[in-house]
């Protein structure tokens, strides 16, 4: 059994060490929001924070996790979620929609840490999330949106 | 094949018991198979000039130094490489201000404390590009070594220091440990600080090219 802290709550799994977080997550605990796209860390659909630090769950064995706190799409709040939904709904984002939460997860980590990025910036931030619709440039478009939503 | 398996698991026991004075960091890190081999530093001896003896000391460290699991950290542009064939790493990460890639995107997004082999992600602790002016891409092994001495240029260490990174430091010995699917740094971290440590002794001298 690893115990795990996920969006604020404790459990207990019953999955081996070595066992990928997004299995546990999907799988063990149910929460669907993440996704996995490559399972190699080449896509950035399986986003999730530990200790509020984006991080692909499919490349992290649940051994390494500890107690760190781990948020998933579903356990998100703060003003920087809350201007990236609210920009993502206004500029109608998403396609399909796969990789989204990967991309909302990456977009509101790099929010946190630069509140007015370049386009240069967020490429660079945003470079291992990938879209199969290419909705890059509303995501762009959308992070600039909610960075100037957030200066008010 | 069991056989032979069983002699060479007799030999690294061996090994670490003669090696009883190393650091359990070096102890650790004995190589993963399947690398090229190294000279050791005592075979060096028959070269009587000193000097000569120094750069053929630090030509055979080169063979570490220039291979991919050192080289790809090491670029000359702001992206690293990855892989034995020196790809571009994808996707598109740069060294950022402090070498751990850019806000939103670490390093340490994709590469955890350890090698995680199930998806052949390869990791460290402090997973980071090597700063730009220890960028060793392009370079001869004549220019890497005086980049490597120059304090102004390689964090300020003496060669005792450039011994002590190169035996302790979890990163650089990463080199001969580096999980699934890539070949490890020639020879062994030990053997690779004996040669540097050599290669102090005998003064430190740079191959002219």
């Amino acid at each position: 059994m690893v115990s795990l802290k996920v969006n604020g709550q404790a459990h207990s799994v019953d999955v081996d060490d070595d066992t990928p977080l997004l299995w546990a997550i999907r799988d063990n605990l149910g929460l669907t929001g993440t996704k996995f796209g490559c399972g190699v860390a080449q896509c950035g659909a399986c986003t999730v924070y530990v200790d509020g630090q984006p991080v692909r769950s499919c490349v992290t064995p649940v051994s390494a996790v500890g107690d760190s706190e781990i948020t998933t799409i579903e356990g998100l709040s703060g003003k920087e979620a809350e201007a990236v939904q609210a920009s993502w709904t206004k500029l109608d984002v998403p396609q399909c929609g796969y990789c989204q939460s990967g991309q909302v997860m990456s977009a509101i980590a790099l929010l946190k840490e630069n509140r007015k990025p370049s386009d240069r910036d967020i490429d660079l931030a945003m470079n291992g999330n990938l879209c199969r619709c290419a909705t890059y440039v509303r995501i762009r478009a959308a992070i600039h949106d909610a960075a100037r939503a957030l200066e008010i | 094949m069991r056989r032979s398996l069983v002699l060479s698991a007799a030999a690294g026991i061996g090994l670490c018991l003669a090696g009883s004075a190393l650091t359990w960091a070096q102890t650790a890190t004995q190589s993963q198979p399947g690398g090229a081999s190294l000279r050791p530093a005592a075979s060096f001896s028959s070269i009587a000039n000193q000097r000569d003896r120094s750069v053929a000391l630090f030509t055979e460290m080169g063979k570490v130094m220039q291979h991919p699991r050192c080289m790809n950290c090491h670029p000359v542009t702001d992206r690293p490489r990855q892989g034995d064939a020196r790809k571009l790493h994808e996707p598109l990460v740069v060294r950022g201000k402090d070498g751990h890639g850019a806000p939103g995107l670490h390093c340490s997004t994709c590469h955890g404390k350890q090698n995680y082999d199930p998806a052949r992600i390869p990791g460290d602790g402090h997973w980071a590009l090597a700063p730009a002016s220890m960028a060793w891409e392009g370079k001869s092994l004549g220019q890497i070594c005086e980049q490597l001495k120059d304090q102004n240029r390689n964090g300020s260490r003496d060669l005792a220091a450039l011994v002590k990174h190169v035996t302790t430091d979890t990163l650089v010995l990463w080199g001969w440990r580096p999980g699934a699917s890539r070949e490890p740094a020639p020879g062994t971290a030990a053997q690779f600080g004996e040669l540097m440590q050599a290669w102090a002794d005998t003064g430190a001298a740079c191959p002219a090219t």
